[in-house]
């Protein structure tokens, strides 16, 4: 087996990491990631901040507006601001 | 000179977000929380004579919008008739001390700290956001608090999944960076 199947760089490591934090990456680059964690300090430091940045995420309930939204609200604006300029 | 200056062209794109998590931390009605920030968007057009540039843009029509949620309470509040809290004890209860159990505080339950640490948090969130390039905010956005899969994101914006994946690691570093010393 080559060596390269299971040794990822630490870019490659820091995309997986933030695939998985949305639930998109495969049990195969959990794996690698796994590998790279378990001896790069660097590797470990980023996904450290990464999960915890998550979890405050999720803690936040922090919310915005969706597209559709925001341009009903943009629109209704613009026709006042037109009144105003 | 007045230290800020006003730009309405700008509100929606700069301050919708910021100020639509604002209301809903506090309404908890989506619908509700959307004509309140409209309205104050409008209200601050037609007050835009009274600002001084003392405070900040933002910092201003976060003072119009409490104005709004406070009068929206009042609103309801009077339609409502009052506010009326009535607590039920079970009178027929035999065993003694069983209310004691009934109306023991939920461990569970989010407590009124737990929700102003969170509305907190989630302002300092929208802070670190706002400091972010327009485009990476909004990928952030989309995919991480409104939850859009990768391919609804590429397709509206026009981008290949590799610079989405290039922009979110960028977003979540600096975000992560400006969290850190103002919240961690």
């Amino acid at each position: 087996m080559k060596k390269s199947f299971l040794f990822i760089s630490c870019e490659e490591a820091q995309h997986i990491c933030n695939k998985r934090q949305y639930g998109e990456a495969t049990g195969w680059e959990r794996m690698k990631l796994g590998i790279r964690l378990s001896w790069c300090r660097i590797t470990r430091a980023y996904s450290n901040r990464n999960n915890k940045l998550s979890e405050i995420m999720q803690k936040s309930d922090v919310s915005c507006l969706k597209d559709d939204e925001r341009s009903n609200m943009q629109k209704q604006f613009e026709e006042e601001l037109a009144k105003h300029q | 000179m007045a230290k800020h200056q006003i730009n309405p062209n700008n509100w929606i794109s700069e301050y919708s977000d910021y100020l639509f998590h604002y209301t809903i931390s506090r309404v908890n009605d989506r619908e509700m929380a959307q004509d309140l920030v409209s309205e104050t968007f409008l209200a601050g057009l037609k007050s835009m004579s009274n600002f001084k540039g003392e405070a900040s843009e933002r910092t201003w029509l976060i003072s119009i919008l409490k104005r709004k949620i406070i009068d929206y309470y009042r609103k309801i509040n009077s339609n409502k008739g009052k506010a009326e809290v009535r607590m039920t004890y079970n009178n027929e209860s035999e065993v003694e001390g069983d209310w004691l159990e009934e109306h023991v505080a939920d461990p569970f339950d989010q407590t009124a700290e737990d929700k102003l640490e969170n509305s907190e948090l989630g302002d300092a969130i929208h802070e670190c956001l706002g400091k972010l390039p327009q485009k990476q905010a909004n990928v952030f956005k989309m995919k991480t608090i409104l939850g859009y899969d990768t391919e609804t994101i590429c397709n509206d914006l026009n981008i290949t999944p590799s610079n989405l994946w290039v922009i979110i690691h960028r977003a979540r570093t600096a975000l992560a960076d400006c969290m850190e010393k103002n919240w961690f």
